[in-house]
């Protein structure tokens, strides 16, 4: 396989929970490198991870996995898959060495290569000092660690993490995201990071896939996502006495519009279009513009597009 | 200056098992962690009890012509196999009922399933560890007396006269490991707390037994004795030992209901041991 080629190939792939569907006619691919999968609780992230596991049978469509089918080769795909679980997950009455060096025997290392890369993991992810601590004691934020620990253990070339900063405080959070982009960026690991955080797959990632109720929302490279088709404005407002009606008007005349905060919006103005238009709208609603400023795109706005956010 | 985590991960150069072994990895740690447990060694040593016992009583009507009434039987062989009956169900507690659940209560079923392995390996390599300590406190030891009989008499008289022992001692003690071993797998797997397996697993086997007990003593007909899965067990190995049924039950009636709930068992393992939980 090429550097560069996708590491995952999903074609039409449906999953369904009973009557319920939580993936519906998934068809994208996974770009080599750091790729953030975005979307709300409940869009379908965990769900696709966990197909492409092969641990839910999608009731239609064809995955693949570094080259390998999914369905036919299941095996060979977590062989070389490192997958960090949402929910807290630990084998029970073992310390942290012996927990990793046992994932390390499970996924086929050799009990001495185990054991020896469970020592480099647990430095690794900064667990080192509590290496021989009995899991259970362990803080939110070490679960989240050596989580990420039994991932690598066996050195795969293609990571599944699946909301990584879970409860953890700020320096540990910052901590985690600096070891996903070292290891998508230095030590050549493939990375799928699913979060329904945004700063964390901006930090992290090259690439996003914005999904909602199970379907792709938008896709591609963020810098490209974040490429203003238009132009963007930070504005506050004053004086109506129903500042939806504002939005709605603004809405109405083809503005993308998200309030952010009570009177604070950030409206999306398509084409060339300007400030002009926003203007003329506030006046026949009787809303005094306070505050216009030019502004810059974030994910968050790709992401409150594609996924129809207010 | 390069960060310290850079010297902290390399990438794997070595070689990997294929696949298929990482039920005996799962086997071997659990093993290795009842072995680590002291009141599981007690446990272990009370149970090979009746086994010095039984030794003792080969030595006697070995060696004190006074004892001689004492001498080996097959059914000595087959009583000694029941008398384990009730360490068989302390181990089967012990070991079996926190396998699947503990695992449950740890999320841990999503990392052995995102490993390279099977659900069947994951299941054999639990179904692995009961199996062994259930062999080790019948089929082991009774073999054992075999081989001390032997030594004892000084001749293989006893043994060539009686050829089918082995086969029988192994098969029974396999039936009767297999049974537990599978049916304590599944209610296993069907909680989170080992605790409550424990007390299921209990519940089942005596309120079975009380179950036939009572229909026993309202009409005095052993043909009830089916609804008990340890007079299930009895009649297999009586049969097994070749020695007359001690219920009225026909055999295949309690091979029947055996393996039914072998199947049960395993139709259950089947549907809880999943990497997603789905509720539907």
């Amino acid at each position: 396989m090429a550097d560069r080629d996708p590491v995952v190939v999903l074609d039409a792939v449906t999953v369904r929970y009973g009557a319920a569907a939580a993936l519906q006619d998934v068809t994208t691919s996974f770009a080599a490198g750091a790729v953030g999968l975005l979307g709300p609780n409940g869009a379908g992230k965990s769900t696709l991870l966990k197909a492409l596991l092969g641990l839910v049978v999608p009731t239609h469509g064809r995955m693949r996995v570094l080259g390998f089918d999914v369905a036919a080769a299941p095996l060979q795909v977590r062989a070389r898959v490192g997958y960090m679980p949402e929910n807290d997950a630990y084998i029970p009455g073992l310390n942290a060495v012996s927990f990793v060096a046992y994932c390390g025997r499970l996924a086929g290392l050799p009990r001495v290569d185990a054991m020896r890369r469970a020592h480099e993991v647990l430095f690794y992810v900064g667990l080192g000092e509590a290496r021989y601590r009995n899991i259970e004691t362990y803080s939110t934020g070490m679960k989240q660690r050596i989580k990420l620990a039994q991932a690598l253990v066996h050195d795969p070339d293609l990571l599944f993490l699946d909301e990584p900063t879970n409860g953890m405080d700020p320096k540990g959070r910052d901590e985690m995201l600096e070891l996903v982009r070292d290891l998508a960026r230095r030590k050549g690991v493939n990375v799928i990071v699913s979060s329904h955080l945004l700063p964390d797959v901006e930090l992290t990632c090259e690439a996003v896939i914005v999904m909602d109720k199970g379907r792709i929302a938008t896709e591609g490279s963020i810098d490209g996502l974040k490429q203003p088709r238009g132009r963007l404005f930070e504005l506050r407002v004053k004086g109506s006495h129903d500042p939806e009606a504002f939005i709605r008007r603004l809405r109405a005349a083809g503005l993308e519009c998200h309030a952010t905060d009570e009177d604070l919006m950030r409206v999306f103005v398509p084409g060339e279009g300007g400030g002009r238009e926003i203007f003329a709208i506030a006046a026949a609603e009787g809303v005094q513009v306070r505050h216009l400023r030019p502004s810059v795109p974030t994910l968050e706005d790709v992401f409150a597009r594609a996924v129809g956010e207010p | 200056m390069s960060p310290i985590h850079d010297q902290g991960y390399r990438r794997y150069p070595g070689e990997r098992s294929p696949h298929g072994r990482a039920w005996a990895v799962i086997a071997a740690a659990g093993l290795r962690g009842f072995f680590r447990r002291r009141e599981f060694l007690g446990l272990l040593l009370v149970s090979l009890f009746p086994f010095f016992v039984r030794v003792v009583q080969i030595y006697a009507a070995a060696n004190l012509p006074q004892a001689a009434f004492l001498r080996p039987s097959p059914e000595m062989f087959r009583d000694f196999l029941r008398q384990q009956d009730i360490f068989v169900f302390f181990i089967a507690v012990y070991v079996g009922s926190g396998l699947i659940a503990n695992d449950r209560r740890a999320n841990a079923l999503q990392l052995y399933l995102s490993k390279p392995l099977t659900r069947a390996e994951y299941v054999f390599g639990k179904l692995a560890i009961l199996l062994a300590f259930l062999l080790l406190v019948t089929w082991v030891p009774a073999t054992v007396l075999l081989l001390v009989q032997i030594v004892f008499a000084g001749n293989f008289t006893f043994v060539a006269d009686h050829l089918y022992l082995l086969p029988a001692i192994t098969l029974s003690s396999l039936v009767q490991a297999l049974t537990v071993s599978v049916s304590m797998l599944a209610l296993s797997s069907l909680s989170n707390s080992s605790r409550y397996v424990g007390i299921l697993f209990a519940g089942l086997v005596f309120f079975s037994q009380a179950l036939y007990g009572v229909l026993y003593a309202v009409t005095r007909d052993t043909s009830w004795s089916w609804m008990s899965f340890s007079a299930n067990v009895s009649q297999i190995m009586a049969l097994i030992f070749r020695m007359p049924s001690p219920y009225a039950t026909p055999w295949p009636v309690s091979l029947g209901v055996m393996v039914g709930v072998i199947a049960a068992a395993v139709l259950v393992l089947e549907r809880r041991v999943r990497g997603v939980e789905v509720v539907a």
